[in-house]
């Protein structure tokens, strides 16, 4: 989290922070710049709030400076957007009990391939 | 015996990921789930485009009702008109919410394809369509007697849409008290 945290504060040279979202302090300005990558544009789904041109990006880049602004933290921020549009709009999805497949699939399935191949190529092999 | 048993495992999660996506292909991933379904509307003011009346959830109150969100600039919402016409006419309840408009060319618009609703919330910031989570017009709720919002549609509201979810909701929502 610190690790993002800082590499959003170098990416913020490219970040919006300096001309239209006047920020007080440079923590505020990594902090805003952060949130817009991690915030998914619902027009556009691909893109993140920093890159979409969208009107309803741009709107919601307004709201998320305006709580930068007024001092709010990056959990009641996040929590803000996602009563009104859902988790949808993180790209890193939380973890909860309708994500925990979401999560764990890919080593479920590491695990269950490891144990295939333990029980038929290797054992085979044991065999012979 | 035992060890062709475990050969059948990649082949079954082969089937069973082949499945989901299968299902994934037909899904449309810019039909984002509503986190406002459940929940009462956000409280807001907002002047009403047709006379100086004050719209707020309390105009909403008592009636099963939909929420139509549009704008004149929008052009998906051109579509929906005719049918929402119809729908007024057989006596649903509509309200409007203008979304990130100039009233005067809301105005100009529903004169050109008509006017279903009862009352206008002019929501020209578009602060409360955020609140409410809309993210693209035309969108419809479905909102219960008492202002919990009970159902929501992204996009035009066609007459399939509206046998298929709207109709059994709405009557559910008119047999609570």
């Amino acid at each position: 989290m610190r690790l993002l945290f800082l590499s959003c504060m170098l990416l913020s040279l490219t970040g919006f922070a300096n001309s239209m979202y006047p920020l007080d302090t440079p923590k505020q300005e990594a902090q805003f710049n952060y949130l817009l990558r991690e915030l998914r544009c619902l027009v556009c789904q691909n893109q993140d709030l920093a890159d979409s041109n969208a009107g309803l990006a741009k709107d919601l880049r307004q709201e998320v400076y305006e709580l930068v602004k007024s001092g709010k933290s990056d959990n009641d921020i996040i929590a803000y957007l996602t009563a009104r549009y859902g988790d949808f709009i993180l790209f890193t999805p939380p973890l909860k009990a309708v994500t925990v497949v979401l999560w764990f699939g890919p080593l479920l399935f590491m695990v269950t391939g490891l144990l295939v191949f333990w029980k038929t190529c290797l054992k085979r092999s044991g065999d012979e | 015996m035992k060890k062709n048993l475990w050969r059948m495992v990649p082949f079954l999660i082969f089937m069973v990921l082949a499945l989901f996506f299968w299902r994934g292909l037909s899904l449309d991933p810019h039909e984002v789930p509503s986190a406002q379904v459940g929940k009462a509307l956000p409280a807001f003011k907002l002047p009403t485009l047709e006379s100086d009346k004050i719209f707020t959830p309390a105009v909403l109150r008592g009636h099963v009702v939909l929420l139509n969100v549009w704008a004149s600039w929008c052009a998906a919402c051109t579509e929906e008109q005719i049918f929402l016409m119809e729908l007024a006419q057989k006596g649903v309840v509509i309200y409007g919410l203008d979304y990130k408009d100039h009233p005067n060319d809301a105005k100009a618009w529903l004169e050109e394809w008509g006017n279903p609703y009862r009352s206008i919330g002019s929501d020209r910031d578009g602060k409360v369509s955020i609140d409410l989570g809309v993210y693209g017009a035309p969108e419809t709720f479905l909102i219960d007697k008492t202002g919990v919002i009970r159902y929501r549609h992204v996009g035009v509201l066609t007459k399939e849409i509206w046998a298929r979810e709207f109709l059994m909701r709405i009557k559910h929502w008119e047999a609570q008290a």
